[in-house]
């Protein structure tokens, strides 16, 4: 009984992370899809770190609107993905590869000046500890807990 | 199917989140985009669109350039002749850091309907060097002695002016008396008896003047005269605007060419009107420090923000100008000042009032200018209603006791320290709450417009527009009487500097008050001060 009680705490945990972190890429992505002027150009173009020669190559005007467009439509599948549980897995690997272009753009390493910080960070930032908070969700799916991925077979709630 | 409520919970429960934040994000940006376009509405703000040029059509223009120095050589490039060395360095400077992009631009420049004829310089390097650069077998150039010589041999349709100072106007009257069309470099004259020569030789010439003010071109200057017109400032009883640089580049302490010698350089004729000293290096390449050159402060820079202004609010001559300040950064022989502070007074002069009438009249331009500092003080216009700093990109602030805006800081629509229109064009996007993000565009140069979110060489622009003039007849954004409104003004700030007096001047007349006893062009070229040096310096 110990066992099942101290999984069904860690599941909630999960689901509450997973549910938080949907919200958090959800609205990023609404606010940015409601927003026809909203551009990474700023992001990129002041890049900073090893990487940044390819995120300024990414600024160029033929590619920035599918830069642009893929952002918003990553943003929005990690969001619903994770709110909505179902194909958490996928979203969350999405949001893992999202959450590691943001940090190459703007590490955190000792040296570069940060832009646009409210908080002092060394290597890591709250954008790594997100991408953490991917993985676990990554490894330990809930859906089948709370979200859509209840209603697959052998989850409904049995009736006498 | 049979779902219990418990099923139907915890499957579909994250469905009313999905739809809560969905409509929070969607919420929060319409309800911005609503307040954004109140103010918009409110202000009624249209950024400028480029001018339509016609076509430089039929044959080339033949073109003599006279003067290759700094910046004839950039004016060249404005017109699409870059020296091999030009592009060699470039190059470099490309390789070693990918932002510079000088060579790229200059390659994707659009092509005039030129033909560099003629050349003419005194100092053969130079003179050499353009032959080099541009001659070829199918377009051979000619070099001449002297301006006269270009001028007169039939050969060339226009000349672009950009040597000291003191040789503008004497080059631009003969060419525009030989209906040769002139592109000349500020300041457009040197004395207060040449601006109204050439006031003159303009007026009778068939051919176009124009004055190199190449920040007429910027599009933020022009959507800047809309923002006044539309009473968006208020009254505008205060302008400032500044000069800072703490370099030797800045300070005018050019290279001294290590092939300059009395063989290579044609002392006298660049020595002209000026006083015959012995031949001198420091002189002819640094004759920006000189007054016998070259206008100081006041005819370099200070004329760049003066037309600025004069651009955006056509304020003219002002009624009055005091000045001061002194050779307090570089003590290094010159005898033009290094720190100066030059206020002009324009006690006629409104942008409209929100308030009543007959409160607010009358604006002072206010010029403050270090060649030992380069800290960036930004060109602010200061009304009643609101703040304007003034650049390729446009900032408005409201003020606190705005008559005009009450109401919507009263109810907090507005406030004092957020923006309530940004004009940045290299975003591509007008802008009226500033974005963290959008700081990034943030360009104050006077070398580059945006033209629908691509960087264009404004001098490119200024030069294409006196070409099309020249062919389809029209108006050029900078000629006589921008230029001659310019010159009086700039040597109104040097005479007071001078003569440590107020200048004045009598709008109705359209001449400088007299001073008693004090001969203004006397005073400008040789300030009583004027010594003739003896040594020849060495570079």
């Amino acid at each position: 009984m110990v066992t099942a009680v101290h999984d069904r705490r860690v599941k909630i945990s999960i689901t509450l992370l997973r549910i938080l972190i949907g919200w958090h890429f959800l609205y990023e992505g609404i606010v940015k899809l409601y927003n026809p002027e909203w551009t990474s150009f700023g992001y990129l173009a002041s890049a900073q770190g090893p990487f940044k020669s390819i995120f300024h190559s990414l600024t160029s005007p033929s590619l920035i609107d599918w830069v642009d467009n893929l952002n918003v439509t990553a943003l929005l599948v990690v969001g619903i993905t994770l709110i909505l549980g179902i194909f958490e897995k996928k979203g969350a690997l999405v949001g893992i590869g999202l959450l590691s272009l943001y940090y190459l753009a703007h590490p955190s390493l000792p040296g570069i000046q940060q832009i646009n910080v409210e908080g002092n960070y060394w290597l890591v930032n709250k954008n790594l500890i997100e991408l953490v908070a991917c993985i676990v969700i990554y490894n330990y799916p809930t859906a089948r807990f709370f979200g859509l991925g209840h209603f697959r077979k052998g989850q409904l709630t049995k009736k006498q | 199917m049979n779902w219990t409520r418990r099923d139907l919970l915890k499957g579909l429960g994250g469905l009313p989140i999905l739809g809560a934040v969905w409509w929070a994000g969607a919420a929060s940006v319409v309800n911005r985009k609503k307040k954004r376009s109140e103010i918009l509405n409110q202000l009624n703000i249209s950024p400028s669109l480029p001018h339509a040029v016609p076509g430089i059509g039929g044959d080339p223009v033949k073109v003599g350039i006279i003067g290759f120095g700094i910046r004839g050589e950039q004016l060249c490039r404005s017109l699409g002749f870059a020296t091999s060395e030009w592009k060699e360095e470039m190059k470099l400077a490309a390789e070693e850091d990918p932002n510079n992009k000088a060579l790229e631009d200059f390659l994707a420049q659009d092509k005039l309907n030129v033909n560099l004829a003629g050349i003419c310089d005194v100092f053969d390097v130079r003179a050499e060097k353009a032959l080099q650069s541009f001659s070829t077998p199918e377009n051979k150039i000619k070099r001449y002695s002297t301006y006269k010589d270009m001028i007169m041999s039939g050969e060339i349709d226009a000349v672009v002016i950009a040597t000291p100072d003191h040789w503008h106007a004497p080059m631009a009257i003969e060419a525009l008396n030989n209906n040769v069309h002139v592109y000349v470099e500020k300041p457009m004259t040197h004395t207060v008896e040449e601006t109204y020569l050439l006031r003159e030789a303009a007026k009778n010439s068939k051919a176009t003047l124009q004055v190199g003010h190449q920040h007429r071109q910027t599009l933020s200057f022009r959507t800047a005269r809309d923002i006044v017109e539309k009473g968006t400032l208020g009254h505008v009883s205060l302008i400032q605007t500044n000069t800072n640089r703490n370099d030797d580049n800045g300070a005018w302490n050019y290279d001294i060419h290590e092939q300059a010698n009395t063989q290579t350089i044609d002392w006298d004729q660049f020595l002209g009107s000026a006083p015959k000293v012995p031949f001198n290096k420091n002189h002819f390449f640094r004759w920006r420090k000189w007054w016998a050159y070259g206008s100081g402060l006041s005819g370099d820079l200070l004329t760049h923000d003066y037309d600025r202004l004069n651009c955006v609010l056509n304020m003219g001559i002002p009624d009055a100008v005091s000045a001061s300040g002194g050779i307090y950064t570089h003590n290094d022989g010159r005898n033009v000042p290094d720190v100066l502070q030059v206020n002009m007074e324009f006690p006629g002069f409104s942008t409209g009032s929100s308030q009543s009438k007959g409160k607010e009249k009358g604006m002072t331009f206010c010029y403050s200018a270090s060649l030992g500092n380069s800290f960036n003080r930004p060109t602010i216009l200061m009304g009643h209603d609101a703040t304007m700093e003034l650049g390729n990109k446009l900032t408005i602030w409201p003020d606190v006791a705005s008559t005009r805006y009450a109401d919507m800081l009263e109810t907090e629509k507005m406030r004092p320290h957020i923006p309530i229109y940004q004009y940045n064009p290299a975003a591509n996007v007008p802008d009226a709450i500033s974005s963290a993000t959008s700081q990034y565009f943030a360009d104050k140069g006077l070398m580059w417009t945006y033209i629908d979110g691509v960087r264009v060489d404004s001098t490119f622009l200024h030069m294409r527009e006196w070409l099309s003039v020249i062919k389809n007849g029209g108006e050029v954004s900078c000629g006589i009487k921008e230029g001659f409104e310019e010159a009086i003004s700039a040597h109104m700030a040097g005479l007071s500097w001078k003569l440590g007096k107020r200048i004045e001047w009598d709008s109705e007349n359209q001449v400088l008050k007299p001073v008693e006893g004090v001969n203004f062009d006397e005073v400008l070229l040789f300030n009583g001060k004027w010594k003739v040096p003896t040594e020849v310096l060495e570079g």
